[in-house]
């Protein structure tokens, strides 16, 4: 903390709890690979520098932008950190009405065709594809029809004018794989380094299997707003709100943005580093692509959740 | 030259005729499967005789002129037989197998679930199988019961065409279980349909101010039919303020979803369950 300025509004533990995380979060579980900084701002006293922070996590790289506040101490220049907000939750029970699917499996001494459980009916109510920088993106969005709970996965074929498949993706992290009935994701396919120009058409499957589930934790997504951060990109807002009474560790946030047509324009998602307590909530922020920010009319969240020792 | 040809062939065929008397075997022209069989033949001397057909392929000396027996394990499979006696030269006669009487039924519907008052919604097929497990292609009619509850909804008779019966019906108003039965002379067989909820009908949203926000809640949730929605189907409760938008995805517990929304301005509260939407509420601003 020698480089820390004492009129930091931070204490050394939240300081602690905001960098290296805790309650099993994503930032728990991630490391801090290297950082980049430069000076936005500079007198004789004060500073304000804006840093990239690169962390590897289990999910992927995550960068994160702070604007550091630096003031002049004598002959050393410290970090002015801002008030950290750390959630904390009070004793309390909460009453939970439990809900969930288990699966039973038949025997193999059963009569064949005489307990088989179908697979769950979902389907894939739209799809756009689109170029982009990376290559070639295909997206869209899937209901669950059914009454059961979905382990869902979407996959493209690329298929070019003689009809060969030119590549087969799937929706791999893309998506919220595990549908309650009548719940909708959005997913997204990417095909780095194609083109659509050389594409004739898109060949979609989606498979869904039966998985056991629970209908908690409930997250709300609370005052979700489209508004520029620091760099002037836009940015998807919001707090992410655990109405359960169980500890998510760490959350997925996937965002279907639509035009004033309803057409699915663009998929993003992001993840909150911090876990999300029982009734407290944390900030979420999903970027949208410059090109795309004036097309976007509206959008619809979904949370993908993960919880230490639940499937 | 043609004629030389034709000469050539007739005499050939007088010949083989000729030794076919010698030794021949005289096979029947359809066995019931199971069912032992005798083949005599004719002739004399030792021979060796193979029976090849479908799972089967068998050799053994015999003795010309005595009978072949044939046992039952021998023919179990349907299908085309080949009888063959060899000595000097081979002689052959071939002989079907046809199944024996239905002894199970195999019986497929499809799907296990099903939401109410679809049309041609559920469906049924029935094999029916001998004691050695072949088609029995003889025509038979299957019986084919559906019942709701106690209450019988459809029967329906249908002849087995090469061994394959089927049906399809609408689904139920009701849900709960199906029991679908079908029934060949003494035999049957039973399975059953989950018939569940369609969509949500006329989905209706209540709601208050509570001092963090709002708190909404479905009226419990039917579908067109008076069935209750399933518990667990998700109902999305979206708030639109001034400055915002917050959206919740909330499971239906005993009939009823809800939600508590962080609003604090003049909002407007609307519904949706999958693809099927509900009113709006309008919700005035904390005081």
């Amino acid at each position: 903390m020698a480089a820390v300025s004492k009129t930091s509004a931070t204490d050394k533990q939240s300081f602690i709890q905001d960098w290296t995380g805790s309650n099993g979060s994503l930032r728990a579980f991630s490391s801090l690979e290297g950082f980049d900084s430069r000076p936005l701002h500079i007198t004789t006293d004060e500073a304000q520098m804006r840093v990239r922070l690169h962390w590897a996590t289990p999910v992927g790289p995550i960068e994160d932008v702070r604007d550091i506040h630096l003031v002049r101490e004598g002959e050393l220049w410290k970090a002015v950190l801002p008030k950290v907000q750390i959630s904390s939750v009070p004793s309390q029970v909460i009453p939970v009405t439990y809900l969930r699917w288990d699966l039973v499996s038949g025997g193999a001494a059963d009569e064949w065709g005489s307990k088989n459980v179908d697979a769950p009916h979902v389907r894939i109510i739209s799809m756009n594809a689109v170029d982009s920088a990376e290559g070639a993106i295909v997206m869209g969005e899937v209901v669950n029809e059914d009454t059961v709970p979905a382990f869902v996965n979407v996959n493209a074929t690329l298929v070019d004018g003689a009809g060969s498949a030119i590549d087969d993706e799937t929706s791999f992290d893309k998506i919220a794989h595990v549908l309650l009935p009548k719940q909708v994701t959005p997913y997204r396919i990417d095909f780095p380094s194609i083109n659509l120009k050389n594409v004739k058409n898109v060949r979609m499957d989606v498979k869904a299997s039966l998985v056991p589930a629970s209908a908690d934790p409930v997250i709300g997504v609370m005052n979700q707003k489209i508004e520029p951060d620091v760099q002037g990109k836009s940015v998807l807002r919001g707090d992410l709100l655990n109405q359960s009474g169980q500890t998510v560790n760490i959350s997925h946030v996937i965002v279907s943005f639509y035009d004033n047509n309803a057409k699915v324009v663009w998929v993003a998602d992001g993840y909150v580093d911090r876990a999300l307590l029982p009734q407290s909530s944390e900030p979420f922020g999903v970027d949208i692509p410059r090109a795309l920010a004036a097309k976007v009319q509206n959008f619809h969240v979904v949370v993908n959740q993960y919880s230490l020792g639940r499937s | 030259m043609r004629r030389l040809s034709l000469i050539c062939a007739a005499l050939c065929l007088v010949a083989c005729s000729l030794a076919g008397m010698a030794q021949d075997l005289r096979v029947p022209a359809s066995v019931t499967a199971g069912d032992g069989v005798t083949i005599p033949t004719t002739g004399s001397g030792k021979a060796t005789f193979y029976l090849l057909g479908p799972g089967i392929s068998r050799k053994g000396d015999v003795s010309l002129g005595e009978e072949i027996h044939l046992q039952a394990k021998d023919l179990r499979n349907a299908g085309d037989y080949l009888a063959l006696v060899c000595s000097d030269s081979c002689h052959s006669g071939t002989f079907y197998v046809t199944a024996a009487k239905p002894a199970s039924l195999t019986f497929l519907v499809h799907p296990s679930r099903v939401p109410v008052a679809q049309d041609d919604a559920v469906s049924g097929v029935t094999f029916t199988f001998d004691q050695f497990r072949n088609l029995v292609l003889t025509p038979a009619t299957v019986t084919f019961q559906l019942t709701a509850g106690d209450k019988p909804l459809v029967s329906r008779p249908a002849r087995t065409q090469n061994g394959v019966a089927w049906f399809r019906t609408a689904s139920g108003k009701s849900a709960g279980l199906l029991q679908v039965v079908a029934t060949l002379d003494d035999l049957s067989a039973r399975r059953a349909v989950q018939q569940v909820a369609s969509d949500p009908c006329n989905l209706r949203i209540t709601g208050q101010r509570i001092p963090i926000g709002i708190l909404v809640q479905t009226e419990p949730v039917h579908d067109c039919a008076g069935n209750v929605v399933s518990d667990g189907t998700i109902v999305t409760f979206s708030a639109t303020e001034a400055n915002g938008k917050s959206t919740v995805d909330a499971p239906i517990k005993q009939g009823v979803a809800r939600a508590q929304i962080e609003a604090q301005g003049a909002t407007v509260v609307s519904v949706a369950s999958g693809v099927v939407m509900g009113n709006e509420l309008h919700i005035g601003a904390k005081p």
